[in-house]
């Protein structure tokens, strides 16, 4: 059976009828074409799918979207502003943080929500941020600096 | 070669970087068409059953459901080795692991297509499972493949002997022999495989697939729906996350390809996680005895190494794999005897294939082990054994592999150097430990997968009147930065920046041949190609510029979007205006590059395994912390140099050493591809349970990379991806053993055998978990080799 859902996705308001079992995650990529949340166990294991819902990361695979209604969801897609790329996606693209980059819209989302409540974290805070992350290609290291390059860049921005 | 380069070895983002950062890269499972259906397998529950009867009836009465196809649809075999061609895409007659898939089915979604598989009855026969090398050795009555292979349930059987070892070993005034496991483990990438499949009324199909070798696909497309290669098109979009792992054409791939013709609409194939698991071809179990002589200085006089390999339901790259178990071993240290067998067998389990550093991890790991036994035992510190038997630039090993550059001992100095190795070994009492090993990997397979005399990477570029060049290559970014290389080549030879020109790539109708992304070949191949194409380009570019400027072609530079005159550098072009003058007068602009591999120099069977045109080398020190309470091992620190020969992007190079690394450690501390016995099921196949390093295991890393400047790479160039993975393994089972005196011979060193082999230990012991036995098996008299003079 489907039900219209009301989502706000990065600041738009979209409308579209599911079925109420379907996933967030499926939505977004399948009903909304959204396809920059990418998804690698459909279990809540990876972390991969990760998006903001009123600025804390949650797994939009275990997320139905009758649960989000009216509030803020943001995606990879909405990060950029005014055509600039986040400061996150600066700087996990200048150091290399992305190899093959599948991991990489859930670990930049979570670490943005990191960012946002703690603008200068430790290296230890980083690491457990992103330990429901799992990437297979960098082992981590350039995404702690990456994370921490665009850590110095905000905090900067803001004085 | 000369230093001064404009972008090659500078430390520059990658080109597709911003994209993948920004959600905008579209991997296969991100497409979608008008009309598209979805597909799904059914698999077998059984690890080794016949299948008595297929009923699709009900399935295909159910409402949304437009196409089941079983076995008798895809009759043809195929697969990756054109002496494997053992697989067929759906089951015909029986089954042969847990997760062999059964019949297709294509609806109008997902969940309908899941309802679908459920309403087919399939009824088998259950048949024995053979489960371990040691059954698939013995058992004679039950066979896996009963027309394939080399009898009973093995696959493969390699006896080589290079020299006259008899002679070595009594030349040795000390001989030692080990044993040592090494368990599988899966590649586990991010992005699970998916593909897509259209079908034209006018006959052609087109496959979007995450795979690492689109040529191969489409090899095997063309193969087993009998279509004319002309009428197949494959589509590799980037990948997520390969390691070998999306190396061989799949059942999937085949399936969306026949499901798309017979409902003339789209469909798409995803796996599950689950699926991912079951479809693996990853690490193979390998079993091995190595035996050694040495002088008592420490020069080795012979090596016999044996290696048994549990290659799952498949042959999948496993002829390749049974020989890269022996095949480079020399590479490394001098051996002037050398014998090597293997025997690869079938077992009732998903198929390995290449993980990684196909085949090497696993003897390197064997290896380094037993060459810190043997120091031990001749009272040599590890550095000093390894130093005595090092090999060096131009040599040819004693199995025919001709080195060119070699920064073995430059890398090996290096580590020890920088973490203190000799001064933190051997405290004693302590829990902290260092271990130290070496390894080497090829750039490049010599030989392409099925016998051709074609080029193994070519190159096309374009130039249009805006100044933009367009390169066209069948290579495949997988993470690893091909694209990026591509880009940095051409940048390179003609003045402009990598994000400037403008990539197609891994698309079988518009890109010329690139074998595919394994065997760390693509920057070797595909850089020498693009080289190429580029200067053939820039030829012509000159040619143009100089009727313009009157200056002399080999006057001309071109660098920061210029074509200018190196004694007058005011006299110049810019590079767009330079284009049209050359448009002008030539006509369209176009040039092609093609790479062939150098020769190789055995001539004996199976010589076609480990040529290369160039070796990477790699040294590795590990730090541990060991808790004796508990089992735990925590690794504080690796230091890793590599000989890159010359680095072509700093960042990218770094970032491979230090995802090696990283997946190197998962091999020896927890990742384990296990069954449960007679069943045939995967005791955890879920991100979760299946144990991979988090951002909390994971140490740091200290890279160093040493330049070679290696004469058959592309400016230098040698392989990063895949060498710098296998020192680290034996590195830290190396440092366990320095601070608990425990000898852990089969990997993963798990809590359990930690505290296993201390228990053992403290009970009088020799506080070793390994295997214990080699087992029964009779090779045949080897093939003799004379080493090279």
């Amino acid at each position: 059976m489907k039900r219209l859902v009301e989502l706000k996705i990065n600041g738009e308001l979209y409308q579209v009828a599911v079925p109420v079992h379907k996933t967030l995650l499926e939505v977004l990529r399948e009903d909304l074409h959204l396809t920059g949340t990418k998804h690698g166990c459909e279990v809540g294991e990876c972390g991969t799918c990760t998006v903001l819902i009123d600025g804390q990361p949650v797994l939009s695979c275990l997320t139905l979207p009758v649960e989000v209604e009216g509030r803020a969801i943001t995606t990879i897609e909405g990060l950029a502003e005014n055509g600039q790329p986040h400061p996150l996606q600066r700087a996990f693209t200048q150091l290399g943080a992305a190899q093959c980059g599948y991991c990489t819209p859930g670990m930049i989302l979570t670490a943005k929500a990191l960012l946002d409540q703690n603008p200068s974290p430790s290296r230890e805070e980083i690491v457990e941020a992103l330990s429901g992350n799992l990437c297979r290609c960098t082992g981590y290291l350039k995404i702690f600096e990456a994370v921490e390059m665009a850590a110095k860049e905000l905090t900067h921005k803001s004085l | 070669m000369s230093g001064d380069f404009a972008v090659v070895g500078k430390a520059l983002p990658k080109v597709d970087g911003l994209a993948k950062c920004t959600g905008q890269t579209k991997y296969a499972d991100d497409l979608s068409l008008p009309r598209m259906l979805y597909g799904k397998l059914l698999r077998s529950p059984h690890p080794h059953a016949k299948i008595l009867r297929i009923d699709a009836s009900k399935a295909l009465a159910l409402p949304g459901v437009f196409a089941v196809i079983t076995g008798k649809d895809l009759p043809i075999k195929f697969g990756i080795m054109p002496s494997s061609q053992d697989e067929h895409a759906l089951a015909v007659d029986k089954v042969r692991y847990v997760g062999d898939p059964v019949a297709a089915v294509a609806a109008i979604d997902e969940e309908t297509a899941e309802r679908a598989c459920e309403l087919i009855e399939v009824e088998y026969q259950k048949l024995p499972a053979i489960m371990t090398i040691e059954e698939a050795l013995k058992e004679q009555n039950v066979r896996i493949h009963e027309d394939f292979g080399a009898g009973g349930n093995l696959h493969k059987v390699v006896a080589l002997e290079f020299g006259n070892v008899d002679e070595g070993f009594q030349e040795a005034e000390y001989i030692r022999e080990d044993l040592f496991f090494y368990q599988g483990s899966t590649h586990l990438p991010m992005e699970q495989h998916a593909c897509l499949a259209q079908y034209d009324l006018d006959g052609k199909i087109t496959l979007w697939s995450s795979t690492q070798t689109p040529h191969y696909v489409h090899r095997a497309l063309a193969k087993v729906l009998q279509m004319p290669e002309s009428k197949i098109r494959v589509i590799a979009p980037p990948v997520g996350g390969g390691f070998g792992g999306k190396d061989d054409p799949f059942s999937h791939e085949i399936c969306a390809a026949k499901l798309a013709m017979l409902t003339g609409r789209p469909v798409k194939i995803t796996l599950t996680r689950d699926e991912v698991f079951y479809t693996h071809r990853g690490r193979h179990p390998v079993l091995m005895w190595v035996k050694t002589g040495v002088k008592r200085d420490g020069r080795i006089t012979a090596m016999h190494f044996r290696s048994f390999l549990d290659g799952g339901a498949h042959g999948s790259y496993g002829v390749a794999t049974t020989y890269y178990t022996g095949a480079l071993q020399p590479v490394t240290y001098k051996i002037p005897h050398y014998k090597f067998e293997a025997v690869r067998v079938f077992t009732n389990k998903p198929p390995c294939g290449p993980k990684r550093a196909h085949g090497t991890p696993q003897p390197r790991y064997a290896l380094e082990i037993h060459m810190d036994k043997l120091a031990e035992d001749l009272g040599l510190d590890p550095v000093e054994m390894r130093r005595r038997n090092l090999t060096g630039p131009h040599h040819v090993t004693v199995n025919w592999l001709k080195i060119n550059s070699n920064g073995v001992r430059e890398c090996l100095e290096k580590v020890v150097e920088a973490s203190g190795y000799q001064k933190k070994r051997k405290r004693g009492g302590g829990r902290r430990g260092v271990g130290l090993a070496i390894s080497t990997y090829i750039c490049g397979a010599g030989l392409p997968i099925y016998w051709n005399d074609m080029p193994q990477s070519e190159v096309h570029l374009k130039i249009d009147r805006t100044g933009r060049v367009t390169a066209f290559s069948g290579a495949i970014d997988i993470g690893q930065g091909s694209n990026t290389m591509l880009a940095t080549f051409v940048a390179e030879v003609l003045g402009l920046r990598p994000e400037e020109i403008a990539l197609v790539t891994a698309d079988t109708d518009l890109t010329p041949i690139d074998l595919g992304s394994y065997s760390s070949r693509v920057t070797m191949m595909m850089g020498h190609a693009a080289i190429q194409a580029a200067e053939k380009l820039k030829k012509l570019l000159f040619e143009a510029v100089s009727e313009k400027l009157g200056v002399p072609t080999e006057r001309l530079v071109a660098r920061d979007h210029r074509i200018y005159d190196r004694e007058n550098p005011a006299k110049s072009i810019a590079f767009d205006e330079a284009a049209r003058l050359a448009e002008a007068k030539f006509g369209t602009l176009a040039a092609t590059g093609s790479y062939w591999a150098p020769k190789k120099l055995g001539t004996y069977k199976g010589s076609g395994v480990g040529p290369s045109p160039a070796y990477s080398f790699s040294a590795c020190v590990a730090e541990v912390e060991c808790d004796p309470e508990t089992g735990q091992i925590n690794v504080e620190k690796i230091w890793l140099a590599h000989d890159i020969g010359r680095p072509i992007n700093e960042t990218l190079v770094i970032g491979q050493v230090e995802g090696s690394v990283y997946m190197g450690l998962g091999e020896v501390l927890m990742e384990e591809q296990e069954f449960r016995n007679r069943l045939g099921i995967h005791k955890i196949p879920s991100l979760l349970d299946y144990k991979s390093l988090t951002t909390k295991e994971m140490p740091p890393v200290e890279t160093f990379l040493i330049y070679t400047d290696e004469p058959n790479g592309p400016f230098g160039a040698k392989e990063a991806g895949q060498g710098p993975l296998s020192p680290v393994i034996p590195a830290v089972a190396n440092a366990v053993y320095d601070a608990l005196g425990i000898r852990i011979d089969e990997i993963p060193i798990t809590p359990e055998k930690v505290l296993k082999a201390l228990e053992d230990k403290a009970k009088g012991g020799k506080g070793r978990v390994g295997p214990e036995r080699m087992p029964d098996f009779q090779f045949p008299a080897p093939i003799k080799v004379e080493p090279p003079k």
